[in-house]
């Protein structure tokens, strides 16, 4: 097997909040990311899912050190990132880069799709000469789909779509080895999300890279991903190789997130059977005891409230973390 | 226009040659062209588009609900009362007691000053006439059919203490307070968790059930449409571009666009992993549409008479329509 790109080892990324004023408030904090560990093979896409709240872009902005890490190690081809130094770390920059949601709101709306696409390459490449930036820059355009000639229009004159492969040209410019690739299809129509995810799938297979996939939905998550990640309220519920984790879910909420996506069929959509879990995410202030998910979970017994369940071996590549998990579906 | 099941009994609502414009700085934008359909008693009717499609705007056009700068043309009739462009106090007589509305973001429909008390006895008292003790059992009890629970203590707090599916909840119950006869829901759960998704369309299907209203339902999502709907209507450039049973629609697709829809969507029961399909080009442009077929130049099959002539929505029989000139497509394995 080949070595990592990436080894999260962990991960903690806890917020405070409150404590204002002169006396201050009551501390309060939130554990958004809270010991998350996983591997990242070169060229390989994992797929992050979870519902709102559950710290899944928390852990792709820590992941790439964007946001302060509370404890664990994020190491990078063997190099722990939290010990280079600030300029060691920016050189380091050009080979991980993200790509977001709001495709227009990531964009700068006063610079041009060009600058915007040459500002990665002309920070990490200032001896380039203009004319040999204008045509990489244009390189890029052609390869994400983009007319060459729209190179002096602005974000507003571009659609959704469109706004987003000027992202993904901005962040392949530097030919990273991984993306970030942050729910980028939620805000598209769905003829758009699938020109995009297959725009995403091409790259990766031309440029080796590696991808984290952020998404709430589990069928472009299915299809995109080769191993997925179950996060709830911060932590890994399961992690495992696609086919066993759609095929054979073994986490209760994996099982009810798989069930709760509506199926394009209506004969399938009204006779399966729907695992609905009751009430919403607790709030991460005030979390559950013990097993995050023990407040919505169909099988919750005593131990759950006493302890977290550790992610433990199901399959050659299945973990999961539940006391139950080898429980019948239907007890 | 109906499918066989419904046809015998009068339509809650009727919409024809309804054409919303609105007035821009930059000329007229027809958001809805020519649209016209019916929604039987106890049916569920599906309405699906993209961004832009003109799939809201037909409804907000029947809630007497458009922008300053938008205005409808045509007919809309609600239980047999034609209602478009009608006074507003007439309106008024005819929304939230006949038919009513709940809409994609709760927290912007609900008013955050007031407790949902206030805001649903209201609605009781100015259509019902209820005292306010009255009115006030009445909306507990309805907020516990949408199973909030606790809703006796609940109903004394505000918007922003409840969650987001909660909210959709209390939206709801207030929609359903005069029980209409119609209940229109724009993109009901687009903003929900997949979770709290799936619970609410739990209680749409049962409220479905034991009521026996008609519901619209607008929505850009396939796998809500496939769930809920006894029949679709699938919008494209503000036009109806095909409309049939809901089976039909999954099974057999008329249109290019409605089978384009169906396989660029990545699938949950998806066998292996192939390169999605996907429709080209970008979302229409109202202000800007081709000549012909506002499909047509996304369309894989199009030709000649595609940029001519615009293609009328056409019977197939058996409940469908479609507006292409292509002979009829097979069936989707």
């Amino acid at each position: 097997m080949t070595a990592p790109l990436l080894s999260v080892n962990d991960l903690k990324v806890h917020f405070e909040i409150g404590r204002r004023g002169l006396f201050g408030g009551a501390r309060h904090v939130l554990k958004a990311v809270d010991g998350v560990s996983f591997d990242l093979r070169p060229g390989e896409t994992l797929g992050l899912v979870g519902e709102s709240g559950c710290g899944k872009s928390t852990l792709g902005r820590a992941i790439l050190r964007l946001l302060p890490l509370q404890s664990g190690r994020t190491v990078w081809l063997g190099r722990d990132l939290a010990r280079l130094a600030p300029r060691e770390m920016r050189e380091m920059r050009r080979e991980m880069q993200i790509i977001f949601q709001d495709p227009l709101a990531s964009l700068n709306p006063r610079m041009t799709a060009g600058e915007i696409i040459a500002e990665p390459l002309v920070t990490f490449r200032p001896e380039l000469k203009r004319a040999e930036v204008k045509q990489r820059v244009q390189a890029m355009m052609a390869k994400v789909g983009l007319l060459p000639n729209q190179i002096n229009r602005y974000p507003h004159e571009f659609s959704g779509g469109q706004c987003q492969r000027i992202g993904i040209a901005r962040a392949i410019i530097n030919e990273p080895r991984l993306i970030v690739c942050d729910e980028p299809v939620s805000a598209l129509d769905v003829s758009i999300q699938a020109q995009i995810i297959n725009l995403l799938m091409d790259l990766q297979a031309e440029m080796g890279l590696s991808l984290i996939f952020i998404s709430h939905n589990l069928a472009v998550v299915r299809h995109i991903s080769h191993r997925v990640m179950v996060l709830y309220l911060g932590k890994v519920m399961e992690i495992a190789d696609r086919d066993s984790l759609y095929a054979n879910p073994l986490h209760p909420y994996t099982q009810a997130l798989n069930s709760a996506v509506p199926v394009p069929d209506p004969d399938i959509e009204r006779a399966k059977p729907r695992v609905v879990l009751k009430g919403d995410l607790p709030s991460p202030l005030n979390p559950p005891s013990g097993c995050p998910f023990r407040t919505r979970c169909p099988r919750a017994t005593q131990v759950c409230a006493e302890c977290m369940p550790a992610l433990e071996r199901a399959g050659a590549d299945h973990m999961v973390a539940c006391h139950h998990a080898a429980m019948p579906d239907r007890p | 226009m109906t499918t066989p099941q419904f046809s015998a009994m009068e339509p809650v609502l009727e919409v024809a040659g309804l054409n919303t414009l609105f007035a821009t700085p930059e000329g007229d934008v027809r958001a809805v062209s020519d649209v016209a359909f019916a929604i039987a008693r106890g049916e569920t009717l599906g309405i699906v588009g993209e961004s832009g499609s003109g799939k809201s705007q037909i409804f907000m056009s029947v809630m007497g609900l458009l922008a300053r700068n938008g205005r409808a043309s045509g007919s809309v009739r609600v239980t047999g009362t034609e209602i478009l462009n009608a006074p507003v106090a007439e309106l008024n007589r005819v929304r939230g007691a006949r038919m009513s509305m709940i809409f994609q973001d709760p927290m912007t429909s609900l008013n955050p000053y007031l407790t949902v008390r206030r805001q649903m006895t209201e609605v009781l008292m100015t259509h019902k006439g209820l005292g306010e003790e009255a009115a006030a059992q009445a909306s507990i009890e309805m907020l516990e059919r949408v199973q909030i629970p606790e809703a006796g203590r609940r109903i004394g707090m505000y918007p922003h203490e409840f969650s987001g599916g909660m909210r959709q909840r209390v939206m709801i119950a207030m929609a359903l307070l005069c029980g209409p006869e119609l209940l229109i829901a724009d993109e009901p759960t687009t903003a929900l968790d997949v979770t709290v998704q799936a619970q609410i369309l739990d209680l749409l299907m049962q409220l479905k059930r034991d009521t026996g209203m008609a519901i619209a339902l607008i929505t850009h999502d396939l796998g809500v449409i496939a769930g809920l709907a006894d029949r679709v209507i699938v919008m494209y450039g503000g036009r109806i571009v095909e409309q049939a049973p809901v089976r039909d629609i999954f099974r057999r697709p008329q249109h290019p666009y409605t089978e384009g829809l169906l396989k660029s969507m990545p699938r949950l029961d998806e066998h292996g992993v192939t390169r999605l399909q996907t429709i080209g080009g970008q979302p229409p442009n109202l202000q800007n549409l081709p000549s012909g077929c506002a499909f047509r130049d996304r369309c894989a099959y199009a030709f000649d008479l595609c940029a001519a002539e615009r293609p009328d929505l056409t019977s197939l029989g058996e409940g469908r329509a479609r507006a292409c000139h292509l002979p009829q497509l097979g069936e989707v394995a």
